[in-house]
């Protein structure tokens, strides 16, 4: 399981934008570096984050090899009722990650 | 508060008086662009939070061989407050200067009985991240007094000796010539109070003692084994060189 950082504001109003930002950990490899023996670390890259609130996809985006380590993303959603945001990403050897955080109504 | 000026110039008065402090003393991320700024005071954005949360972690979690930190320890917020800003520090114990991550790898093979954190791994990391980041703010007050003062001796006679193929000595840079440009940076006063960092040309968080053989391959010389005596000294005179000086670890670097 990798480790990801989520914020979200604890309360928001009905309707309106408010911000998501994820912060993923990983190495984001590009494929075409090489160790210090000489060989070549395969590309692996976070490439798919998937957001969803109360289980309804608001976001996605996919992501490869020219996003620097440790992905940021920033984004807008709305939302009708209180619940839950969840951000799950997978990487190229198949990890996942997961981070929720929940949210009221102002 | 000018009274706590004159109290703290006189507590730190024997330390000044005998080592050239830069002045006045610029802590790092002074001479780091605006972005870099914005992000490392981004509580948030700054990525060595990360190493930071899965420090948290750690610190909490149960060793393979003995107690968690925190079974010792209870709240670093509370135990830790203050901690790493007096380090690198002599430990009775050891018989030796130790850094804070020497000090946690002591933790980790003494107290824990599990074997040893390699240097740059990431769980030493992120529990010297973690530990450090309960100093954020707090000015540092490294000892050279007693039986920490050779090690002193030492780094500071490292800091003044020219090295590698460039022939150069850090002070020609960090005392001579912060603030210049040196390529695309600027060439800072070399303290080490937000240290370990987040460094983006690395990717990743890392050690005061990365950057220093970072500075070493820079001038071309042989670099010293992590955690070898020579690095540990080094990091005590910039300690004491930077004391009074407050930082914000894990802070973040080009």
């Amino acid at each position: 399981m990798m480790l990801g950082r989520l914020l979200v504001p604890p309360t928001v109003r009905k309707g309106e934008a408010f911000e998501i930002k994820v912060l993923v950990q990983h190495p984001m490899e590009t494929g075409f570096r090489r160790d210090m023996n000489g060989q070549s670390i395969p590309l692996n890259v976070v490439n798919r984050v998937v957001c969803r609130i109360g289980g309804r996809e608001v976001f996605s985006a996919e992501l490869g090899s020219g996003v620097a380590a440790n992905p940021y993303l920033a984004f807008f959603a709305t939302a009708d009722a209180p619940g839950e945001v969840e951000v799950e990403w997978t990487d190229d050897r198949g990890d996942r990650g997961r981070v929720s955080a929940a949210f009221g109504l102002a | 508060m000018r009274a706590l000026a004159v109290v703290l110039a006189l507590a730190t008065g024997a330390a000044a008086a005998e080592i050239a402090q830069p002045q006045p003393l610029k802590g790092g991320i002074e001479f780091q662009g605006a972005d870099v700024r914005a992000l490392q005071a981004d509580a948030f954005a700054n990525p060595g939070m990360l190493w930071v949360a899965r420090g948290e972690r750690l610190w909490s979690q149960a060793a393979s061989g003995g107690p968690s930190c925190a079974a010792c320890h209870g709240d670093a917020k509370r135990s830790m407050h203050g901690v790493s800003a007096r380090y690198p520090k002599h430990d009775a114990a050891l018989g030796r200067v130790v850094d804070l991550e020497g000090r946690i790898n002591a933790c980790v093979t003494g107290n824990q009985k599990s074997a040893a954190l390699a240097p740059e791994s990431e769980p030493l990391l992120s529990l010297s991240a973690f530990v450090a980041s309960q100093s954020a703010g707090v000015p540092l007050a490294a000892s050279i007094d007693g039986p920490a003062r050779a090690t002193f001796e030492r780094g500071r006679a490292l800091y003044f000796e020219r090295q590698g193929q460039f022939n150069l000595a850090c002070n020609q840079c960090h005392d001579r010539n912060w603030g210049a440009t040196l390529l695309a940076e600027k060439v800072s006063q070399g303290h080490p109070a937000d240290w370990p960092a987040y460094r983006i040309e690395w990717q990743a968080l890392g050690s005061l003692q990365r950057r220093l053989r970072a500075c070493y391959f820079g001038v071309r010389a042989e670099l010293p084994a992590f955690g070898s005596d020579d690095l540990v000294a080094l990091e005590l005179y910039l300690a004491a060189r930077a004391s009074g000086l407050a930082g914000s670890p894990p802070g973040v670097r080009k």
